[in-house]
């Protein structure tokens, strides 16, 4: 009897959800409540845009939040409005994937500062109705994830079952679960680390000075005028090179030519190499904002989960009762093993439910976007584990 | 259910109920899903092979991938009511410092291991003239993962110098239990449950 009242209420909340525009595909909404930036500002109103997959169940436990990278988006497993392509994580999310809409309520926010439709910086300053170009606050991945939890508020969901997310998206989980302990029940963190190195913050300082010294740039007050798309285009050169192994590049490219047969001791691209890594450029500045890299590369750079606790990363997550599960890659030198050793090494000291495996690919930072089916093996056993608690 | 190692048998049913259980070297999970689901244990694991680690976190426990020689210094005194070493103390750099390491974290320890001195080892090694190869240590010299063989009287004169406690122990010759009279000479296997003093 029991069995068929508790379908009977998750078949009403599924009419429910079909009903509620909140839930569903390429939704944005403005909401008036402030977000306390860590910068001491208090920013409102805030756009989101964002997408739900799946139906919340009746009493809201089945709630994940997908968090992505520095330039990922809320299209997690749809197409791509710009580039037409498939969702950027249709591996893990999606239709007998571990993270499954017939199962779970999925959430995907753009992060602040980004440019799919969250405020950042090319949004419109209600103050001026002008653009906010460098005149958007700077923010941190403390702030993101302050946001993220307004938006949630707004859909009802006080408790995630888990925050899942990749690279930046690993950060906003690790500080999800040390901000908001007690709304998130797991929390999965993929090729990520809990402060970025000096040398994560060098790269991202060569893609900055990069756009900054393109001309178009004009100290961020670009829009309506070109975009420095030059600039941007080799930030995202240098980037890439990070999300990739030395063994990959070598395997893929070699010191292969590019269309011909012999070196043109010119300037041109005559490597394999160069030519993939200018197109990576040059098709990366038709669907982002020059201005949102610097103020998420920013945001990267001051991640340091430990800072507020004295330097201990342990006390970031004293007494939680979150369970945890890292991965990492053996190929990812972005993000390298000893940086996930090191959460792992702090929440066992904080006696934290925790869970860390370093999988073996070639494809360095990048293998989380790719096939790995123990990856998606060990996701799937362990969010299954915590739904049956 | 499968069936557990002898040893881990052992382990299995000396626990206490609802205990909080680090098991250093537990392989796939087998004995943390057993106490898991007999005990009511909250357990937690730690294993050095990434393809045992993925298994046992796909069955739902916690487990990370580390190394008892120089993963263990991060969990506080006393966080757990036992810490399990299993048939991993002879293939550590230090087993003295992971056993240190062992009675510092749990309240008590249980550690298993082959004894070096049973007599078929002894035979091996006396008539043989070769490094023994049995069937509890089927490895050859060069490719064995044991690389500090231990003996019960060694075991035990080792625990007197650190002032660590014996508050159980168990002997196995094959998989029948045993008892203490000449387990040096005739136990295959031992188990300790010990507190540090």
């Amino acid at each position: 009897m029991r069995v068929s009242v508790v379908s009977h209420e998750t078949a009403d909340m599924a009419f429910l959800m079909q009903n509620d525009a909140r839930f569903g595909l390429d939704k944005k909404t403005l909401l008036l409540g402030a977000v306390q930036l860590d910068s001491g500002v208090a920013f409102a109103p805030v756009e989101f845009a964002y997408e739900t997959y799946g139906a919340l169940n009746a009493d809201k436990s089945n709630a994940i939040l997908i968090c992505h990278a520095l330039t990922g988006d809320q299209y997690v497993a749809s197409n791509h409005p710009v580039t037409g392509k498939s969702g950027w994580w249709t591996r893990m999310v999606g239709p007998g994937k571990p993270i499954d809409p017939a199962r779970h309520c999925i959430i995907s926010i753009n992060v602040l500062g980004s440019c799919m439709g969250s405020s950042g910086p090319a949004s419109i300053d209600s103050g001026t109705g002008a653009p906010f170009a460098m005149g958007f606050p700077v923010i941190t991945i403390a702030d993101m994830v302050r946001a993220q939890a307004l938006l949630l508020d707004y859909l009802g969901i006080e408790t995630l079952e888990a925050v899942v997310g990749g690279s930046m998206g690993g950060m906003q989980a690790l500080s999800w679960a040390a901000l908001y302990p007690d709304r998130v029940r797991s929390a999965v963190i993929i090729a990520s680390t809990a402060r970025h190195s000096a040398q994560n913050i060098a790269f991202h300082e060569v893609g900055r000075q990069a756009i900054m010294a393109d001309p178009r740039w004009s100290n961020g007050a670009y829009y309506g005028h070109e975009a420095p798309a030059a600039g941007l285009a080799v930030a995202r050169m240098a980037a890439h090179i990070t999300y990739l192994s030395e063994a990959g590049l070598t395997e893929k490219f070699g010191r292969r030519l590019q269309n011909r047969d012999a070196k043109s001791f010119g300037f041109d691209a005559d490597f394999q190499v160069e030519s993939y890594l200018r197109y990576q450029g040059l098709s990366f500045v038709d669907r982002f904002d020059a201005n949102s890299y610097l103020y998420i590369t920013r945001a990267m750079d001051y991640f340091d989960l430990a800072e507020p606790h004295d330097g201990v990363l342990a006390k970031a997550f004293a007494g939680t009762k979150t369970r945890f599960c890292l991965i990492s890659f053996d190929s990812d030198w972005l993000y390298p093993t000893a940086e996930s050793r090191r959460i792992v090494h702090a929440l066992n000291a904080a006696g934290a439910a925790a869970s860390f495996v370093e999988l073996s690919s070639p494809f360095g930072h990048d293998a989380f976007l790719l096939d790995a089916p123990e990856m998606n093996r060990i996701v799937d056993g362990f969010l299954r584990a915590g739904e049956s608690r | 259910m499968t069936s557990l190692r002898s040893d881990l048998a052992i382990i299995a049913r000396e626990v206490l109920p609802h205990a909080r259980i680090l098991d250093v070297g537990c392989g796939d999970g087998l004995l943390m899903a057993a106490l898991r689901d007999t005990k009511d244990a909250d357990a937690r694991g730690m294993e050095l092979d990434a393809r045992d680690v993925a298994t046992a976190v796909a069955r739902g426990l916690s487990v990370v991938q580390g190394d008892a020689d120089t993963d263990l210094a991060d969990y506080p005194d006393g966080s757990f009511d036992y810490a399990i070493l299993s048939q991993t103390l002879q293939t550590t750099k230090r087993p003295d410092l992971v056993l240190d390491h062992l009675v510092r974290i749990g309240r008590q320890a249980f550690v298993s291991f082959p004894n070096f001195a049973q007599w078929r080892i002894r035979l091996a090694h006396m008539f043989g003239g070769r490094m023994p190869v049995t069937e509890q240590l089927p490895h050859r010299w060069y490719d064995t993962p044991n690389i500090h063989h231990v003996t019960i009287d060694d075991f035990r004169s080792f625990l007197e110098e650190r002032n660590i406690k014996i508050e159980g122990q168990w002997f196995l010759s094959g998989d029948k239990p045993r008892n203490e009279r000449l387990a040096n000479l005739f136990a295959e296997h031992a188990v300790f449950l010990l507190r540090r003093d």
